[in-house]
């Protein structure tokens, strides 16, 4: 463990660099001096491309906002591990002084059909957004703001509903998953309005659009692995697909709606 | 296409089919199971209640019409599952680590076709007499099948026996993960019930409940009539 004070660390680095779409890309090696133990994962990153820009070379591309842990950007896998693996972690919350100098560091992007490298560790997640709007909304009239009691909501449902809505749509649980799977995602966003009244009347019409636009972007189905769980940088549990798999159902069996009927279904 | 078929063709109505398939099948498992514990109770009452099965005929054809029909549906769909899945993840990682799935859950295609491989082979054993004709529908002092003593020749053989624990063990570490795994993809996990401990003891009970008479055989313990 290092101490508390700024320690310098020496490492080494193997960066997935990919030109473009079409590049077959490969992982290249740097060694980085000189790295404080303070320093973000991310900042590690910009550290190695002022190297890089230095030596007149193309610095490694990666996708980065907030840097807080709450927009989503910094999806990399970090020696096998989405976010670096650090429970309840994103890359840019990881910190260096949990490496040592000589250590040997594998960085790539996600790997998944559904979301395909646009450069080096930047993948595509548009993805995601198809789903959201196949059924991640409530259908609601904006007139003036409802007074704060009208709704009653148990306070566990509340609760249940904000730790689904604490989703960052990162995507660490489809990175995680062996089979690519975006489950614990899309489950994720019923689950934040299922817990609500506000997302009762669309529930199983909302269901089975939101898996049907999943299933069509391409990602893989779920083994009951929980390498998401494992993964997902907000804590999200299993749980909420257990919810997800029961409505399905219901969708499916018992319930008559407007885009089974449109397809001569019912 | 109706809803029906758009259902099973989705991701989540494939898990429902290989849940509720794989399902029936434990529940038949468990049940073939307590059948055979009943070598413990001599020739005449294994005798009895195998030339009971054998005679409700009623029975006997819708059952194994119906395992039949589960075992193509769960292998199908397994295959499916598996072709998607790989598709999903086209190039992988140079690095990968899992943390938190199992070794029993990530080769269950693997267990899976070794255990259709042994359903065949016992088939062939135990159903068509193929592996020991010898002593296949011998008649016992009541002039029934003496599937008590048939039981018996096959297990006093090391290499029979030796079979059949490979393919109780891939089955049991197949339900390991499946016979836990259902309750999530239907939606019937909560919280508060430990089901993860599920799988594991209906592995453990599957593998001893399945094994110990066989090796009462093996070593002695069951013998044949009068010997
Ligand atoms: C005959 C060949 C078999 C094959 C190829 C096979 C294959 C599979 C596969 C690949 C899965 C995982 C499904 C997924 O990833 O979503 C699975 C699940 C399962 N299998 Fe099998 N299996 C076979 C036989 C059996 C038998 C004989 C039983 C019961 C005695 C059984 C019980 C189960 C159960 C309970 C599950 C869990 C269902 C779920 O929730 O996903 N399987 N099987
Ligand atoms: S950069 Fe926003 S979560 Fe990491």
């Amino acid at each position: 463990m290092a101490k508390s004070g700024h320690d310098l660390i020496d490492i080494k680095v193997h960066v997935w660099r990919q030109k473009d779409a079409k590049d077959p890309g490969k992982l290249v090696k740097y060694d980085v001096a000189g790295v404080s133990t303070h320093a973000s994962f991310l900042e590690m990153l910009d550290i190695l491309n002022e190297q890089l820009v230095a030596k007149g070379e193309e610095p490694v591309a990666f996708d980065h906002d907030c840097r807080e842990g709450i927009c989503g950007s910094c999806s990399m896998m970090i020696n096998g591990r989405p976010h670096g693996g650090q429970k309840a972690t994103t890359a840019c919350q990881l910190h260096m002084r949990l490496f040592r100098t000589g250590d040997e560091i594998y960085v790539e992007p996600w790997r998944a059909a559904a979301f395909p490298v646009i450069k080096d560790l930047v993948v595509d997640r548009t993805a995601f957004d198809r789903v959201i709007a196949a059924g991640g909304f409530v259908t609601a009239n904006c007139g003036s703001a409802p007074d704060a009691n009208d709704n009653l909501i148990p306070k566990e449902h509340a609760d249940k509903a904000f730790e689904a809505a604490a989703c960052i749509g990162c995507g660490a649980c489809v990175a995680a998953c062996p089979n690519g799977s975006a489950m614990l995602f899309v489950a994720a966003k019923l689950s934040h309005l299922h817990h609500l009244p506000q997302g009762q009347p669309e529930r199983l019409h909302r269901t089975s659009a939101v898996v049907t636009a999943m299933d069509a972007a391409g990602f893989g189905n779920c083994s009951n692995h929980y390498e998401c769980e494992a993964a997902c940088p907000k804590d999200i549990s299993r749980d909420v697909i257990a919810e997800m798999n029961k409505d399905f159902a219901k969708a499916a069996f018992i319930h008559r709606d407007r885009s089974t009927k449109a397809d001569g279904g019912g | 296409m109706s809803w029906f078929a758009k259902y099973s063709r989705s991701s989540i109505g494939a898990k429902h089919v290989m849940a509720v398939s794989g399902l029936l099948l434990l529940l038949f498992a468990v049940v073939h199971m307590l059948g055979h514990l009943q070598m413990f109770g001599g020739q005449d009452m294994y005798n009895k209640y195998a030339n009971f099965l054998q005679s409700l005929w009623e029975v006997k054809w819708p059952t194994r019409a119906g395992l039949l029909a589960m075992v193509l549906v769960h292998i199908a769909t397994a295959m499916s599952l598996v072709a998607k899945n790989r598709a999903a993840r086209p190039v992988g990682y140079a690095v990968y680590r899992p943390v938190r799935s199992t070794a029993a859950g990530r080769s269950m295609i693997l267990t899976g076709l070794v255990i259709l491989a042994f359903i065949v082979f016992h088939i062939v054993h135990f159903t068509l007499g193929q592996v020991q004709p010898g002593v296949f529908h011998t008649l016992d002092a009541q002039g029934r099948y003496d599937a008590y003593s048939m039981y018996v020749y096959g297990f006093q053989n090391v290499g029979l026996y030796a079979a059949y624990l490979v393919g109780i063990l891939l089955l049991s570490v197949h339900l390991g993960h499946g016979a836990a795994s259902w309750l999530q993809s239907l939606g019937f996990r909560h919280p508060k019930y430990p089901y993860d401990k599920l799988g594991r003891l209906t592995a453990v009970v599957l593998f001893v409940g399945y094994m110990i008479p066989p090796t009462a055989v093996l070593v002695g313990l069951i013998k044949l009539p009068g010997a």
